[in-house]
């Protein structure tokens, strides 16, 4: 039955011998879509204009998780998170994610980090990307008064969804 | 006397039943089954009694989410009155106007994140699904060159505003390839202003043929037998043809019974269209006439 399928479909190219070698029959994994949770070594894409990240963009190298800090080790909306970036260390909040949101809160297409330093102040003087507006809330409840204070990325974001 | 009495009543349920088995063809919420769907009531006799069908048919279309799942194991009868009289204290509350996917709208929900408090979202609708006030419509647009996606319940509290910029629909059920075609096919400015259409106008099909970007994709469109896709075949190799015609289910259309148990049956989907059909006309009619009012008040039009 298969093999008849296969002739009939591209009768010249491929012999059935060769078809079979190259698909099995059946698959032993399952292949339903992935989670998209940024987990560790996750790509993820800086969308402020820092320099570092900038050129890190530019030379196709995007930086890589390694480290997400909260308890589940996967990183949501507002979190904080250590990338490798040009073979730096540098600390990023996650402000766009892939994964599948709550309700009201937006999806976004790729996923989008700021750079920080451990101060809380970003890198960079300009974030091109739309915002989720529910990170003002987010980042105002991480921000304690003596620790690092997050929201001076919102004074730089352009634009909120 | 008696025998043909019988005969006579078995003619009839067994006419019942084959008129009830063609019936449950029609009653998908499924956009292609329409005009199969107008051509039977067409058919069917006595004037007055093909209009309120016709009307019943069309509202299906128009108010999905009033009809409940039809896995019976999800089945409560009590529960889906009590949704369907919320929905309507909602409906009365706030304007849900006529969509479709494929239809560009624009919401307004009240946020407390936001600094004016409320927000503002324009897209394209690409997908709308679940039943009563779990019912949801998921917008797409591409802001500042980056995909932005927002799901929204059609019941929230929180929703201030519904607006439809165009009304349209698309060639397929489902516009999640939108993800992985080119970025013009889902970008709208959110000042867009609204397309009215004439009245009484049907809801026109949008032919459009989007442009996919090459692999890796989201899902594996190639098994989805899409209409709106123009160039899936470029970026095919000849495995995924092979796997393609393997995976194709092409007896799935004859399943009856399939069918049967995807849709609410007729009996069911007349008691409730009898039940909220007066209401939600009411309140149609009362929202033309509110937009005929704006729309002759509006100072663009007197300006143009």
């Amino acid at each position: 039955m298969f093999k008849t399928l296969v002739s009939k479909i591209i009768p010249s190219t491929l012999t059935p011998t060769k078809c079979c070698s190259i698909m099995p029959p059946t698959c032993s994994f399952h292949t339903t879509s992935c989670l998209n949770e940024v987990r560790l070594l996750t790509r993820l894409r800086v969308v402020d204009n820092s320099e570092i990240g900038k050129r890190a963009m530019a030379e196709g190298k995007p930086p890589r998780v390694i480290c997400v800090y909260n308890k589940k080790r996967v990183g949501f909306i507002g979190d904080r998170v250590l990338v490798a970036i040009k073979g730096q260390k540098k600390k990023g909040i996650l402000v766009g994610l892939k994964q599948i949101q709550k309700v009201r809160v937006p999806k976004f297409d790729s996923n989008n980090v700021v750079l920080i330093d451990d101060n809380g102040t970003p890198l960079g003087n300009r974030i091109h990307v739309p915002i989720p507006t529910i990170l003002r809330t987010i980042l105002k409840e991480r921000t304690h008064a003596k620790g690092a204070d997050y929201t001076k990325l919102l004074a730089i974001a352009t634009r909120f969804v | 006397m008696v025998l043909a009495v019988r005969k006579s009543v078995e003619w009839g349920i067994t006419a019942a039943k084959l008129f009830v088995r063609r019936e449950c063809r029609i009653l998908s919420t499924l956009p292609e089954k329409q005009e199969y769907a107008e051509k039977q009531i067409e058919r069917a006799p006595s004037g007055r009694k093909s209009i309120t069908k016709k009307s019943i048919l069309e509202s299906r279309h128009i108010y999905p989410e009033f009809l409940p799942d039809p896995n019976p194991n999800w089945r409560n009868s009590l529960r889906e009155k009590l949704e369907r009289e919320d929905m309507l204290k909602r409906r009365g509350q706030v304007e849900i106007p006529e969509f479709y996917v494929g239809s560009v709208l624009a919401v307004t929900i009240s946020d407390p994140h936001a600094q004016s408090k409320t927000n503002k979202f324009v897209g394209i609708c690409i997908e709308r699904k679940g039943c009563g006030l779990r019912a949801d419509f998921t917008l797409r647009n591409v802001v500042d060159h980056q995909g932005v996606e927002v799901r929204y319940d059609l019941y929230d509290p929180t929703i201030q505003k519904i607006q439809v910029l165009r009304l349209e629909k698309r060639l397929d059920d489902k516009l999640l390839y939108l993800r992985d075609s080119l970025p013009e096919y889902s970008t709208f400015p959110f000042d867009m202003d609204q397309e009215i259409l004439p009245e009484g106008s049907e809801v026109p099909v949008n032919p459009i043929q989007v442009v996919l970007k090459p692999k890796p994709w989201v899902e594996r469109w190639e098994r989805q037998e899409l209409k709106g896709i123009a160039n899936i075949e470029e970026y095919l190799t000849e495995k995924n043809k092979i796997k393609r015609e393997l995976r194709k289910t092409p007896w799935e259309k004859y399943d009856l019974m399939k069918q049967y148990r995807k849709t609410i049956p007729i009996e069911d989907q007349k008691e409730i269209w009898t039940e909220v059909y007066t209401q939600l006309h009411q309140l149609q009619s009362a929202q033309k006439k509110m937009s005929r009012k704006r729309v002759f008040t509006s100072p663009k039009s007197l300006l143009a």
